[in-house]
């Protein structure tokens, strides 16, 4: 009760509109870009000047490497395996958890944001107890000569697991906010349920939609600490272009290692680009949808 | 490719009865699983190999590598990394192998000269340059205000030997003459000595600000992260480690006493008898290689010690310099003893090491 009788007897402030004094706006906003320069763009520019630093020659060199092709190409097969299989995921357990009351729904809930609480680490230990050649099933895997750790499998199942929640992640509020109404009237219209998804829930939910798939591949290419666990490290085979960065840099190539950080500086770049055109559309979406 | 188009060539014109090896080219892929050190040895190594063996069989060979800290290297091909040969950083990793997945003979180390061993190192010290903290000896690492840097005994082979260096350099110090170690005669000064290691090597620990999980992680730490005032470092890695990144920052302060450490070969035979014969000649061929003039050449010249000087270039051995070197089976009775004493869950390490 004290507490709440000195709040009300305390005086107004005399200045309500705190934004409105200059020196607090201007330092508070240089404070936001000071933050903002040290922490992403100075490392920036520090990829993008050790990565130079020996000319564009050595750039070249770097980065069209027998070895960096081979991982820039594993890194691209992982992302187009990963990313449609999580996408269905994604809209089939969003569209589950939206649409649908059911016990054990919030247990779904949870259990789709695991792979957020466990360190990716753990994730490729699990993977290598589970099947590695002294794991659960990994005997029989590798005998019948489909090795799944220190193999593409193994890389997939890691990254799989590491990016599971985005897309579901972006569909579940979305789909929840937006309602069933409009699916329900397009039901008792008679349209058949493929009808239904393609025309009403699809084109409603495409840009959140969009946005979780960006968020995965961004992190389907550069996941480092599952994928550095079940990999292996072989030059040429297992690595991905995270670890191939670690590996160059690890061998005193330090250009090479930068210039080959700058294809995933890149990819995150572009990712960021087309995350702001699309938070732009859906922003335009929803004040179309509520005039 | 070379070869392929070679055979069929000879083939085409009918020469394939007096030309059967070209007859029989065939491409060969081995993976090397290494430690973390040999980064650059083996990638000199695998260019002069596969020349030398294809003009020997005309089997062209491609040798992929992975690299890591020694410890989690052997683990990673107990638990599948298909490695057809291995190269770690001591004996017991590839023990650790035979025994967990019988893929190596349990007597692999008599399968090529030297217990297996086709070049060996020891510890040493990098320091920054000039020696501002003067660090001389074993003994200076462990005075006031000295952070030393030096990786996990549990995952990196090199942090072993270094653990295992400094023990003999205490055991050195206070007994006088090694001998004295089986002498029953000297069984009380042997135990005062080995409670004063023990004493030393727990101190040296609480100087450890980060443990990384393999010796080129440490180095790293050392050189690029600017960490720590001294690097327990293989003496090979110390070497690499002033050439590449400029001798005028670093020092390399060589002990008195250290260990000789004597990194093995052994081909993993349950991966490779997959691959068929001519894969396991290949593999066998690869690392016996080692012990020829020029490999042992290529190896000095990689600052690792050859075990054959005579076939390396004079300059480059003139590098080494002379330190009283230990073997593990004269110390500590071997490295299955060694592991079991010093370094599984319980050992020595786990007692001593407070983080």
């Amino acid at each position: 009760m004290n507490t709440t009788i000195s709040i009300a007897s305390r005086p107004a402030p005399r200045h309500p509109d705190a934004g409105s004094v200059p020196w607090v706006r201007y330092g508070l906003s240089a404070l936001a870009l000071a933050i903002l320069g040290l922490f992403l763009i100075l490392p920036l520019v520090a990829v993008l000047a050790e990565a130079f630093r020996e000319g564009w020659q050595a750039y070249l060199d770097a980065i069209t490497d027998r070895y960096t092709r081979h991982a820039m190409l594993l890194t691209l097969i992982t992302a187009l395996i990963c990313v449609p299989l999580n996408t269905l995921f994604g809209i089939a357990a969003a569209w589950c958890i939206a649409r649908f009351q059911f016990p054990g729904r919030s247990l779904l809930t949870t259990l789709i944001d695991l792979p957020f609480s466990v360190s990716p680490v753990i994730a490729g230990l699990v993977f290598i107890l589970i099947f590695g050649s002294q794991g659960w099933f990994g005997g029989w895997f590798t005998t019948h000569g489909f090795p799944v750790i220190f193999a593409l499998p193994g890389i997939v199942l890691a990254t799989l697991f590491v990016t599971l929640p985005f897309v579901a992640r972006e569909l579940i509020p979305l789909m929840q906010a937006q309602g069933a109404e409009q699916e329900e009237a397009s039901i008792m219209l008679g349209a058949s349920a493929w009808r239904m998804f393609w025309t009403i829930t699809l084109p409603r939910i495409k840009w959140g939609l969009l946005y979780g798939v960006i968020l995965c591949n961004a992190r389907a290419m550069g996941e480092f600490g599952a994928v550095s666990v079940v990999s292996g490290h072989i030059r040429g085979a297992t690595n991905t272009l995270p670890l191939h960065v670690e590996i160059l840099y690890n061998e005193y190539q330090f250009s090479a290692a930068f210039a080959v950080a700058t294809l995933l500086a890149g990819l995150a770049i572009v990712t960021l680009v087309l995350k702001s055109i699309i938070e732009w559309r859906q922003q335009r979406q929803w004040e179309n949808a509520s005039p | 490719m070379p070869t392929l188009k070679t055979a069929a060539l000879t083939g085409a014109l009918g020469l394939s009865a007096v030309m059967p090896l070209a007859a029989h080219a065939e491409e060969i892929q081995l993976l090397n699983a290494s430690y973390d050190p040999t980064r650059e040895l083996y990638q000199d190594y695998n260019t002069l190999f596969s020349q030398w063996y294809e003009k020997q069989t005309g089997d062209s060979v491609t040798v992929e590598q992975s690299h890591g800290g020694s410890g989690g290297q052997s683990r990673s091909v107990i638990d599948g990394l298909p490695a057809d040969v291995v190269t770690l950083a001591l004996g017991y990793d590839i023990d650790a192998i035979a025994d967990r997945t019988g893929k190596i003979p349990e007597d692999w180390q008599r399968a090529f000269p030297h217990h297996s061993a086709p070049y060996t190192s020891t510890i040493v010290f990098l320091v920054r340059k000039g020696n501002p903290k003067h660090i001389q000896d074993w003994d200076d690492l462990t005075k006031p205000g000295i952070e030393v840097i030096t990786p996990n005994p549990k995952t990196s082979g090199g942090a072993r030997w270094n653990f295992l260096a400094a023990w003999v350099a205490v055991l050195k110090r206070e007994l006088g003459d090694l001998g004295k170690l089986d002498d029953p005669q000297y069984a009380d000064d042997v135990a005062s000595a080995q409670a004063a290691a023990r004493q030393y090597v727990a101190t040296l620990y609480q100087h450890v600000p980060v443990l990384d999980s393999g010796a080129r992680g440490a180095t790293n730490t050392f050189v690029q992260r600017g960490l720590g005032d001294v690097l327990l470092a293989w003496e090979n890695e110390a070497f690499l480690a002033t050439e590449e990144l400029g001798e005028d920052q670093f020092d390399i302060v060589v002990p008195a006493v250290s260990i000789l450490t004597e990194p093995p070969v052994a081909v993993v035979s349950g991966n490779i008898e997959r691959k068929g014969d001519s894969a396991r000649e290949a593999a066998s061929a690869y690392l016996e290689h080692l012990y020829s003039p020029e490999a042992q050449k290529l190896i000095a010249a990689n600052y690792y010690r050859p075990i054959a000087p005579q076939a390396a270039d004079p300059e480059d051995i003139a590098r080494f310099p002379d330190l009283e070197l230990h073997t593990i089976d004269e110390i500590f009775g071997g490295w299955r003893e060694a592991q079991a004493t010093y370094f599984d869950d319980g050992g020595v390490f786990d007692t001593i090491y407070q983080p």
